[in-house]
């Protein structure tokens, strides 16, 4: 895991000693809200319906044990002893009061943690694949160059005052974990003749106006990175739309630009940065590289007692193959039938940092699902980790399957939210416990978003949930056949939408068309591509 | 187009400066009028104005004012550096909503004088200037940065 150094530490010292400063001047009148606003959300402080909420960065999602124990100490002294994690492998408190933001961030930047850009129209928290460094199926571990990142992108002198926010993932592998291809810029770390570059893509995004980012250059050398970034960076800041904030993130542009014209832009600019030389030295990547090697990874067995059932679908629906063979990844759900869907109290917390402690070499992540996951855990260790898990109810078998719901704080915490999404999202778990039907369905993305800004994803979802407000009441647009992975594709609405009862009884009429017209091994996913939306339409409106 | 005489900042209104030379003593053009007026000196880019058109023009000035006419429109701080990458040595100046928050980003794009539509609190501003010791990125301010500093020690 990355540490910091004493610069990276004064950076983030620098930082709370500078929000103290602006929290007193708001105080003594000398910025007003206006003013003070952008300030305060540089350093992750939003104010929400009922209190300010803080959103703390967790850099790719990567945390140790002890940063962890530090979130939940911060849960217990400053908020109500809970915290909720986010689909940008952030956690969010939200009960923070303004008195007690500039102590909290000061107890952060004791473990190496900090707030800083976690919102704001500036570059946010740079997020990665929750496998890194541990699937079997990635060319590198792609966090070097996510931290990388994220130095460059803190306190960015020329990109602090964007048209709009700005979200970088980094990912190094086929496979697309991280929805990639819907941030502003997507990178995928690839090797070609045995050299190893980054794929740009740019100017994806859901929100409003959903739009998959396009290839904007297939191979980097890793040497520009940062160059290659700070040119996309700036043709968005020259020419960015700042009229109208629902046209201002860069994939308005880059769709009125044409991908081709941006992308002559960038090389042009590009090749100026190139001249100017903004990259930093080639030692540094490789000093960070260094802190993401392998832990000891020990030989032991590959093969375990799986004559408990309980236990033997948990293996099958939560663990991930390792690129060490001995060895997997295990998911910790945060999605207990009826639970809110990304939230862990701080007695949950410790208990997963001293599970990482004991099972994953000190070491854990947050998924963008809003699960947690022990990157490396040994196969023999496995029962025992099962045992604890599933005592402390947080062993419930359900990874990408209709109960891992990814839903958004909705109208029960967000100003933004025109509906509610936790009941809606703790009822359809309910339901499909009830009658059984999780494992018969299989792989089944289900997203839902309480406002168009799509913080749940739901055009992402195979099937999207999104709530409205219609003439003062609560209303629910589905949309099927969407995926934020490698397959990755937009979710078309259905029809007209539907009330919060009429919606889940929706879901479950698309789940029977599913059953009834799949082909061997096909998931919710293919089937609707093969067969198109009209069977579905048709049991829905017919 | 606005006169000249309209537009641009007077030195008595410029609240900090970085510069040891005599600062110019008339107003601005807009960059229209610059590229026209082959004897101006001195020239003020606002937010939506390409600061490329003047890197022809870069030798004979002596003063750029970059207008923030709301302190979110960030452009400003783009063409700021796109000038001194070009070699733009005279006066850089900031105006309009510039805030005390914006000062260390603003002498790291390659501002050196400062006018600000409200003179800012005295102190404030010291602390503000002061607030890195040390910064990640390459910028116009050529500091060294940290990843060069780890490099040496």
């Amino acid at each position: 895991m990355y540490r910091y150094d004493l610069y990276d530490q004064q950076m983030v010292d620098a930082r709370v000693a500078e929000f103290r400063d602006q929290a007193r001047r708001r105080l003594e009148g000398k910025l007003t809200e206006d003013q003070f606003k952008p300030l305060r959300l540089m350093n992750g402080l939003y104010l929400q319906l009922h209190a300010y909420m803080l959103r703390v960065a967790i850099p790719y999602g990567t945390l140790s044990s002890r940063q962890m124990e530090a979130l939940a100490d911060i849960a217990d002294k400053y908020d109500r002893g809970y915290g909720h994690f986010t689909t940008r492998q952030n956690i969010q408190y939200n009960w923070i009061r303004l008195e007690d933001a500039a102590d909290a961030l000061e107890d952060l930047s004791k473990v190496e943690m900090h707030a800083i850009q976690t919102s704001g129209n500036c570059i946010r928290n740079i997020s990665s694949d929750h496998f890194a460094g541990a699937a079997h199926d990635e060319v590198a571990d792609p966090r070097p160059y996510a931290e990388l990142l994220r130095q460059w992108s803190s306190f960015h002198p020329e990109f602090t005052y964007l048209p709009r926010k700005f979200k970088i993932a980094v990912i190094a592998s086929e496979k697309d974990r991280a929805a990639m291809r819907l941030h502003d810029i997507g990178i995928r770390i690839v090797s070609r003749d045995g050299e190893l570059g980054a794929q740009f893509y740019v100017g994806g995004g859901m929100g409003r106006t959903p739009m998959i980012a396009p290839l904007v250059r297939d191979f980097v050398p890793l040497d520009q990175l940062v160059t290659y970034a700070e040119a996309c960076l700036r043709v968005y800041n020259r020419y960015g739309r700042r009229d109208n904030k629902y046209k201002a993130r860069i994939k308005i542009l880059v769709h009125e630009l044409g991908a081709e014209e941006y992308t002559r832009q960038v090389e042009e600019e590009f090749a100026h940065l190139l001249s100017v030389g903004v990259e930093p030295p080639r030692e540094e990547l490789a000093r960070i590289a260094a802190f993401f090697a392998d832990p000891p990874f020990a030989e032991g067995a590959r093969v375990i007692d799986r004559s408990d059932p309980d236990f033997a679908l948990w293996v099958d629906r939560n663990t991930h193959r390792h690129k060490h063979d001995a060895y997997v990844s295990a998911v910790i759900s945060l999605k207990p039938v009826g639970g809110i869907p990304g939230d862990a109290t701080s007695e949950q917390m410790r208990l997963v940092a001293r599970l990482a402690r004991d099972y994953s070499f000190d070491e854990l992540r947050v998924m963008h699902t809003q699960n947690l996951l022990l990157p490396h855990v040994a196969i023999a260790d496995l029962p025992a980790l099962w045992a604890e898990l599933d005592a402390a109810g947080l062993g419930s078998p359900n990874m990408d399957t209709i109960e891992d719901i990814i839903a958004c704080p909705g109208l029960d915490y967000c100003s933004l939210a025109n509906a509610r999404s936790i009941p809606l999202a703790q009822r359809i778990s309910e339901r499909f416990a009830a009658t059984g039907r999780t494992g018969e369905l299989g792989e089944l993305k289900l997203k839902i978003s309480g406002c168009i800004n799509a913080c749940g994803h739901h055009h992402a979802g195979h099937i999207g949930i999104l709530g409205v407000d219609k003439k003062g009441t609560e209303n629910y647009q589905l949309s099927l056949g969407g995926s934020e992975a490698e397959d990755v594709a937009l979710a078309r609405i259905t029809g007209p939408g539907f009330d919060e009862d009429g919606v889940i009884a929706a879901v479950e009429k698309v789940t029977d068309v599913y059953l009834a017209a799949r082909e061997q091994g096909e998931r919710f996913l293919d089937t609707y591509r093969r067969i198109g939306m009209e069977p579905f339409k048709e049991a829905l409106y017919g | 187009m606005a006169d000249a005489r309209d537009l641009g900042t007077s030195p008595d209104e410029v609240q900090f400066r970085f510069r040891d030379d005599e600062p110019v003593d008339h107003g601005t053009v807009t960059v229209d009028a610059a590229l026209e007026q082959t004897n101006a000196n001195a020239v003020r880019i606002e937010p939506g104005d390409d600061a490329r058109a003047l890197l022809p023009f870069l030798d004979r000035l002596a003063l750029v004012e970059i207008n923030f006419p709301a302190f979110g429109d960030g452009r400003g701080y783009s063409a700021a550096r796109i000038l001194r990458e070009a070699g733009y040595a005279g006066e850089l100046r900031a105006v309009g909503d510039v805030l005390v928050d914006q000062l260390s980003h603003m002498r790291r794009c390659g501002f050196d004088s400062f006018a600000p539509d409200r003179r800012l609190d005295h102190e404030d501003a010291k602390r503000a200037f002061a607030t890195w010791n040390n910064v990640y990125q390459s910028a116009a301010d050529a500091r060294r940065t940290i990843a060069e500093k780890r490099r040496e020690t």
